[in-house]
């Protein structure tokens, strides 16, 4: 038993413990943020170590650590310091269980970190639950009408998502005797066409996997959640809604890619329902983002957009053959860029908001003149969001995109990007606000120390993943390559 | 280790437009000098690599101040930028209009800060598309340029601004969009991204997976739009009548040769077979785009929408010229490119004068301005003249080259009669733009015109350096013809003719 494998969250759930305790008898509450970045930058650090070419596995095979897994553990631990950043004024004006936030977003971070490394039913069921719950607790944090309504929401619609998502693993199980992903992998690889036709019940369960994991990705027709929840929960928290659709995202790709990649038939079928979730995804998310006056709901419809972007990924890699990663590559290069933009957006929005009080995307006129810099970061962020050059959002869509192409997925990039040009209409409609409106007060929109810092962090990210990529598309190759069985 | 030309001549603007943008405490004055600084450095390196370039028969087709650096090695992309004789002449004329843009903004007090930004941002993306060899760069250049227009005309512009400038994006996008698939298309057909090998090697040798009709006409329809050509043209009166002058100015002289350049280098070089299938709808549509144009422009009252919709005819000729697919009418239709930049830059650049200082635009209450502008009124008539093609102007030799070549074109059943229906357009260009001319500047001097001012100094200056540049290339256009030439030889060679 190697335990050093698993310090990266064993660190994270003491520093979770020690934000818990300290909270009881500090009065400085900033401390407690300050404490918890420790906490995230040290079990950083040991993810960082434990990065190399091996797979290693503990717990009897319940976890791995591989390059894939620490590529998301680092993803979500980013993901995690910015949103504690941009906490600190938020939560400031919390009157009480502040501490609570604070080792709440670590536990949940946990528990997507395990989602990256689970190869085993019952464990991805275990830190899908563990995620879930932080997040439902984080959601009602401002105990008012809409975020009570939101955090309720979520949580009937998750357990009717875990549950669903336990029958596909219990017919799955059934069917194939095993909870070991590796193992589940080799009798379906044994069992002739005929063999799996005759058994409905196997492919009911991977159509309930589905279901289940569509419903942490904002999937089309499980996304029913988002715009609520993006609208309800307190803003940092929304902001930290993107990592758990990458914890979704990492699940998925863990799970189809060692079950159902082999034989090659069957991973045409799951690849063409992608497709097609994709195609119905991105058009709805931007259609019915055009009419929203809420920018955070707006943004909400907008995550239900790129859950169809980041599908066309998934599709693509259903259509290629085993060894081929470039669908997963650019799924994961796309996952960082996007949760880099709308982080930064949503950043820019906390320090507006805390001004405003509001998210009407009217209040937002003359914001340009008002607070310069931080319509400046949410403007590139938008950008980045439509896709245009020189900004992440492009570099992930040219990337994600022309892997479709190359397995014959033409008509499905030809939909994806027309909807680029439509979601074009109600992001540069923000921007249009903001820089062309008449300011509703001379009055300017302050910011605190940490949510500059931590804008400029997202926005100097969008600006080098747009410009030399290069380097994180190769640690997602790599990241990428981890996964293939055998 | 050779200095990169290249890269800073593209880069040097938005190098200057992030000082201007991020330099706290700059006054308007120096915001200005700054701006026509780093927009004149890369007009001088441009006449430097004019210069420089070797025009000797043997480099024809040879890309010439090559750079070439791994970018991302992920999908085989490359920091690839180079000039031939196809894109050097727009690289001139960008730089040449980058620089003058900034001159004819001289007056500009609306936030001057963002707005020369964005005018220099512009200016980069558009000398990156014409230096780019490699097609992610390329289309990296090609969608930059929509933010800076998007911004330039709807908070400097005049009218419906902002409807014209979400109609242009969109419209661009739309156009961007197509062109992305047709470009991922063209990328896993060969594998590769960059332009020159893609056309060394052609697509014949590849297993084809998409048909190269398809991924020639998703090219085709994103450069349409930009060119832009029947019937995917709605967006340009529009964006040209609200935009503010000098962004009228770039948009017609530097952005619309974006989609001609772009047709010549991508869909004729890489498919020439489909180019040829392909030419006689293409020609018909040129024809329709002169004549339609025309017929419209004729029509028009406001003094902008008019010029804005002359493009639109002026652009059929290059279209004409690129789908003729002969070694001549292809020369004239690059010639055409750079004489239609300038000439309607100036048309534009004295129309705003005529705005700025009369304060009407509307053709049916302005008139006799001629006494109270005569500088005005001479400059605005040699560009006139020119936009209708009389010799000595580079007009005339941009047009006679395009209907001499289209003529005695051999590839294109049927040329003959496309070529004189198009002659037709000219016709009706002498028509629109000596009646605008008389209508402006001829008739009655009206009494609510006493007291406009004449050009000042720095407006004479920038209006010589138009019209000496119509005249040079009308006098003697063997001075671009030659460098043309050696871009367009190699493509003669793959259609064969």
């Amino acid at each position: 038993m190697n335990l050093e494998l698993f310090a990266p969250e064993l660190t994270l759930g003491a520093f979770a413990i020690i934000v818990i305790l300290l909270d009881l008898f500090i009065q400085r509450k900033g401390l407690l943020a300050v404490i918890s970045l420790v906490g995230l930058v040290v079990s950083g650090g040991f993810s960082v170590v434990l990065w190399g070419d091996s797979t290693q596995a503990m717990f009897n095979n319940m976890l791995v650590v591989d390059n894939f897994a620490l590529f998301f553990k680092l993803l979500f631990l980013g993901i995690a310091a910015l949103v504690i950043l941009s906490s600190v004024d938020y939560v400031s004006k919390f009157a009480r269980f502040q501490g609570e936030y604070y080792a709440l977003v670590l536990l949940s971070t946990i528990g997507m970190m395990l989602m990256a490394a689970t190869t085993e039913l019952i464990s991805i069921y275990m830190a899908l639950e563990l995620t879930g719950i932080s997040f439902y607790i984080l959601v009602g944090f401002l105990k008012d009408h809409k975020s009570n309504e939101a955090s309720l929401k979520f949580l009937l619609l998750g357990a009717v998502a875990s549950a669903i998502l336990l029958y596909g693993m219990a017919l799955v199980f059934g069917f194939t005797g095993e909870t070991q992903l590796g193992e589940i992998a080799r009798v379906i690889q044994t069992m002739s066409l005929t063999g799996v036709l005759a058994s409905p019940g196997l492919i009911l369960g991977i159509v309930l996997l589905i279901a289940g994991f569509g419903f942490k990705i904002a999937a089309v027709p499980f996304h029913m959640w988002a715009p609520d929840v993006y609208e309800g929960a307190p803003t940092p928290i929304t902001a930290y809604l993107v990592a758990e659709e990458a914890a979704g995202f990492a699940i998925i790709l863990r799970v189809f890619y060692s079950l159902f990649a082999l034989p090659h038939w069957l991973s045409l079928e799951w690849g063409l329902i992608f497709a097609v979730l994709a195609a119905i995804g991105m058009t709805l998310g931007n259609v019915v983002a055009i009419p929203q006056t809420n920018i955070k709901r707006m943004l909400g419809y907008s995550s239900i957009a790129h859950a169809g972007y980041l599908m066309v990924g998934l599709a693509t890699m259903g259509f290629s053959s085993a060894a081929d990663i470039l669908g997963q590559s650019s799924l994961l290069f796309f996952l960082g860029s996007y949760a880099l933009t709308n982080l930064g957006a949503f950043i820019a929005i906390i320090a507006i908001s805390n001004k405003l009080d509001s998210d009407r995307i009217d209040d937002y006129s003359g914001m340009g003149k008002r607070a310069p810099l931080l319509a400046l970061g949410l403007t590139l962020c938008l950008v980045s969001l439509v896709g245009l050059p020189p900004t992440a959002g492009f570099m992930a869509k040219f990337y994600i995109f022309s892997g479709a192409v190359q397995h014959g997925l033409l008509w499905l990039v030809v939909i994806a990007v027309i909807n680029s040009v439509v979601s074009a209409y109600y992001y540069l409609h923000v921007v249009k606000v903001m820089w062309l409106g008449k300011p509703v007060s001379q009055e300017k929109v302050p910011s605190s120390g940490a949510l500059r810092v931590a804008l400029s962090l997202a926005c100097l990210g969008v600006l080098l993943l747009g410009i030399i990529p290069a380097p994180i598309m190769r640690l997602a190759e790599l990241a990428a390559k981890m996964l293939i069985p055998g | 280790m050779s200095f990169d030309y290249l890269t800073a001549m593209i880069f040097l603007p938005v190098a200057g437009a992030l000082l201007i943008a991020f330099l706290p405490g700059l006054s308007d004055r120096v915001i200005k000098r700054l701006a026509a600084i780093f927009s004149f450095v890369p007009l001088a390196l441009a006449i430097l690599l004019f210069c420089q370039f070797d025009r000797s028969l043997g480099a024809a087709g040879v890309i010439q101040f090559e750079e070439k650096l791994s970018w991302i090695p992920a999908i085989n992309a490359y920091y690839h930028l180079g000039v031939d004789g196809i894109s050097l002449p727009m690289v001139l004329l960008t730089t040449l209009l980058g620089f003058l843009v900034i001159l004819i903004s001289w007056k500009i007090d609306l936030r001057p800060r963002e707005y020369f930004a964005w005018l220099l941002l512009l200016e980069t993306s558009i000398l990156g598309v014409f230096c780019s060899l490699d097609l992610l760069l390329f289309f990296l250049f090609w969608e930059i340029e929509v933010i800076p227009m998007y911004f330039l005309i709807s908070i400097w512009g005049t009218g419906r601004k902002e409807y014209s400038a979400i109609k242009y994006v969109i419209y661009t996008l739309f156009g961007s969009a197509v062109m992305l698939a047709g470009i991922l298309c063209l990328y896993f057909t060969t594998g590769s991204l960059s332009m020159v090998d893609i056309a060394q090697t052609g697509l014949a040798s590849f297993r084809v997976v998409v048909p190269t009709v398809a991924i020639f006409f998703l090219l085709f329809t994103g450069f349409a739009v930009k060119l832009p050509v029947f019937p995917l043209h709605t967006w340009l009166p529009d964006a040209h009548t609200d935009a503010p002058t000098a962004v009228s100015v770039v948009l017609a002289g530097a952005l619309l040769k974006m989609g001609g350049y772009g047709m010549i280098r991508l869909c004729v070089t890489v498919f020439p077979d489909v180019a040829r299938q392909y030419a006689p709808l293409l020609v018909a549509l040129a024809v329709v785009n002169v004549l339609y144009g025309a017929a419209i422009t004729i029509r028009q009252t406001d003094l902008k929408r008019l010029i804005a919709y002359s493009s639109i005819s002026h652009m059929g000729y290059v279209l004409l010229g690129i789908f003729a697919l002969g070694r001549v009418s292809m020369v004239g239709a690059v010639l055409q490119m750079f004489s239609h930049g300038v000439i309607t830059g100036l048309l534009f650049a004295v129309a705003g004068l005529v705005m700025h200082n009369a304060g009407e635009r509307d053709l049916r209450k302005l008139g006799g301005l001629a006494r109270q502008m005569p500088v005005i009124a001479v400059v605005f008539s040699i560009a006139g003249l020119g936009a209708l093609g009389l010799p000595t102007t580079s007009g005339f030799a941009a047009e006679f080259l395009v209907f001499v070549g289209s003529f005695s074109s051999t590839i294109v059943s049927g040329i003959h009669v496309y070529t004189i229906l198009a002659v037709l357009g000219v016709v009706i260009a002498a028509g629109y733009i000596l009646w605008m001319i008389q209508r402006v500047f001829y008739g009655p001097v009206l009494e609510k015109f006493n007291g406009v001012m004449d050009a000042d100094m720095l407006e004479k200056v920038y209006m010589f350096i138009f019209v000496a540049a119509i005249m040079l290339v009308g006098i003697y256009p063997a001075i671009l013809t030659d460098v043309i030439k050696l871009g367009i030889s190699p493509i003669m060679g793959l259609l064969g003719g």
